[in-house]
């Protein structure tokens, strides 16, 4: 299952390590996750269902979903998809949800206090971070996966845009370009934000690493959430047999941990997403059945389109997936053709033979911490879900508090870096650093928002700035 | 709807496609119809013969200033760019390739056209790899050369 050779990744397996799954022996690599580390060991079922102890696999592969909760050195409840393995590691599946026998046991307390911190170190949270630092404010940046970068050290296509932005450079060489910025900020990894503890004039946030053991409580003057996003699932039976992931999901294990989800795959939804990582399966050397895009129309750019179809692909519009099936495993789907009113049309259905069956129909912003902290939210559509109602320098309602990328509305990498420039600068200028926000980032973002692809982020932040001025 | 946004395939009519004369000269083809905010290929072509009149319009190709150098080839992030040269029966297909193995000089390829059927046959002529991107001259027959737009590696 493990990736040997890729047209464009290299994957340095350097350090065997053995773990313990159950009472048995799995060898894994220095750098894995324990739950790619298992995937790569053909361990499927990563945890249970709470009512009808369904199996559940690996899913999302970067914290968010939950159906990876395993018990780690007797610790409950450990997301390890975002969980280094180590050597002689105990790993354990849990039967049902469990609580730890003691809060926190025998960690220690550290404090920090800082002007700014920010949250995740995705695009728009690496670029909060270097601005603020640039400016001269002390900054920490904190992320609760085991490596910076976000998504982008996922995305080894080369990127949209204009050359100021990065145009035409992979997203996993924009990681490292980033990364080398942060030369000098303090970065915490492994490292979750659980809650916000704010008074009148500090904001106050507990954090803990369960790696180390670590619980902090982080004082500052001003917060940037960048929090991203979390895939979307899909209501149909089966959904949750292990081999139905977040197209993102395969994205991580095969382009982070080199690791195929399967053999062959069906692809849903025809996005930028479906049709990207469908040409990325294809150069990790998986199968793709086919695409399938319940819309009459493809929705991503055509370009991705056309280098899926080249390569032998279809692309069915205006079809859905109606069921998966297989014996605690997929074993194939049942497609068929939607009408108008997306009703599958009888006599259409289709048996897909596949192993895997991506999800790629859309993202909703993380905000449960903006949530937490008191900031006011709106249901926008266009935005893909709830979102903080934020102004043009990134600012919520809640005085400095910032968010950025993703979790501020659903876009793309290259407007969340943007997004985190203009909130880590008016955050530090606030405090009385450095020059404050570049007109050429707000030109930037107006342009990037300005094609037909570009109208959903476009009318996500109009819906923004007029729950803004209605004062809500 | 365009048909190209339902079936995922551009049509020639879609597309800004060079005269006979161009051809014969060896001209890259932009096969990049949406209006997406991108713009490397402007700012890769040594001749300025790509134009935008905003970042988010399709590029517009000057055939006649094009020298066919396949410079934007590798930068297009679409991978939307082939250059073809036709001579008599004969052509030279350019494109960019992302996949293993390889090609080597010297090698045969299958070729296969914007739907991925298979069309022919060709040779690798050479194998460059530009800005992290192989880029891959196939000579092969001129319809070949015209309508291709992926090869596999005969090995």
């Amino acid at each position: 299952m493990r990736i040997k050779e890729h047209p464009i990744l290299q994957f340095e397996r350097e350090r065997k390590i053995t773990f313990f799954y159950n009472g048995k022996k799995i060898e894994a690599y220095e750098g894995e996750t324990i739950a790619a580390a298992l995937h790569a060991a053909g361990v499927k079922t990563l945890s249970k269902s709470l009512k009808y102890l369904r199996p559940r696999g690996f899913f999302c592969g970067i914290g968010k979903c939950s159906s990876c909760l395993m018990r780690v050195n007797g610790i409950p409840d450990v997301r390890t998809c975002i969980t280094l393995a180590e050597d002689g590691m105990v790993v354990e599946s849990q039967e049902r949800k469990e609580l730890p026998s003691a809060d926190f046991p025998n960690c220690m307390v550290e404090k920090k206090e800082v002007d700014i911190l920010v949250v995740g170190a995705g695009p728009a949270g690496m670029s909060a971070a270097i601005e603020a630092s640039k400016a001269g404010a002390k900054v920490l940046l904190v992320d609760e996966n085991p490596r910076l970068g976000g998504q982008l050290i996922k995305q080894t296509h080369k990127f949209f845009g204009s050359k100021g932005e990065k145009a035409g450079v992979r997203g996993i060489k924009i990681a490292e370009e980033l990364q080398r910025e942060l030369d000098g900020i303090e970065i915490l990894l492994n490292t979750t934000v659980f809650g916000y503890y704010g008074e009148k004039d500090t904001h106050m946030l507990g954090a803990a690493n369960k790696v180390e053991n670590i619980l902090y409580e982080i004082y500052a003057k001003k917060v940037v959430f960048a929090c991203g996003a979390q895939e979307n699932m899909l209501a149909f039976p089966g959904n949750d047999l292990p081999g139905v992931y977040g197209a993102g999901g395969v994205q991580t294990l095969m382009n982070v941990y080199g690791v195929k989800p399967g053999k062959r795959v069906l692809m849903v939804g025809a996005g930028n997403v479906g049709l990207i990582v469908s040409y990325q399966l294809l150069q990790a050397g998986v199968e793709v059945d086919r695409v399938i895009e319940a819309l009459p129309k493809i929705g991503g750019y055509h370009v991705h389109a056309a280098k899926l179809r080249r390569c032998g692909v279809p692309i069915f519009t205006s079809h859905s997936i109606k069921e998966v099936y297989g014996n605690g495993k997929v074993e194939g789907a049942i497609v068929a053709e939607v009408d108008k009113n997306w009703k599958f049309i009888e006599g259409s259905e289709e048996d897909v033979k596949c192993d895997t069956v991506c999800l790629a129909v859309g993202l909703t912003p993380s905000t449960r911490l903006l949530m937490q902290a008191g900031v006011e939210q709106r249901f926008i559509p266009e935005a893909g879900g709830y979102v903080a109602i934020h102004d043009e320098n990134m600012e919520t309602t809640k005085q400095g508090i910032y968010v950025a990328g993703d979790s501020s509305s659903i876009e793309e990498a290259s407007t969340a870096m943007l997004e985190g420039k203009i909130a880590g600068a008016h955050a530090s200028k606030s405090l009385g650093y450095g020059k404050g926000i570049m007109k050429e980032w707000r030109i930037m973002l107006e342009e990037m928002r300005k094609g037909p692809f570009g109208e959903k982020a476009r009318k996500a932040k109009e819906r923004i700035k007029e729950a803004l001025n209605e004062g809500l | 709807m365009k048909d190209y946004e339902k079936t995922g395939v551009l049509k020639p009519s879609d597309i800004q496609m060079p005269s006979e004369e161009h051809l014969k000269k060896g001209v890259a083809i932009l096969e990049c119809v949406q209006e997406i905010p991108c713009n490397p290929c402007v700012d890769a072509c040594p001749v300025d013969a790509i134009s935008m009149e905003n970042i988010n319009s399709p590029p517009a190709t000057n055939f006649e200033k094009c020298i066919g150098c396949a410079k934007c080839v590798s930068v297009c992030p679409g991978l939307a760019i082939f250059v073809v040269k036709i001579d008599g029966n004969k052509g030279l297909l350019t494109l960019p390739y992302e996949f293993l193995p390889i090609p080597r000089e010297g090698e045969k390829v299958k070729i296969f056209d914007r739907e991925g059927k298979e069309i022919g046959e060709g040779m690798v002529k050479r194998v460059k790899k530009e800005n992290e991107t192989h880029v891959i001259t196939v000579e092969t027959e001129r319809n070949c050369a015209i309508e291709g737009r992926h090869i596999k590696v005969m090995r």
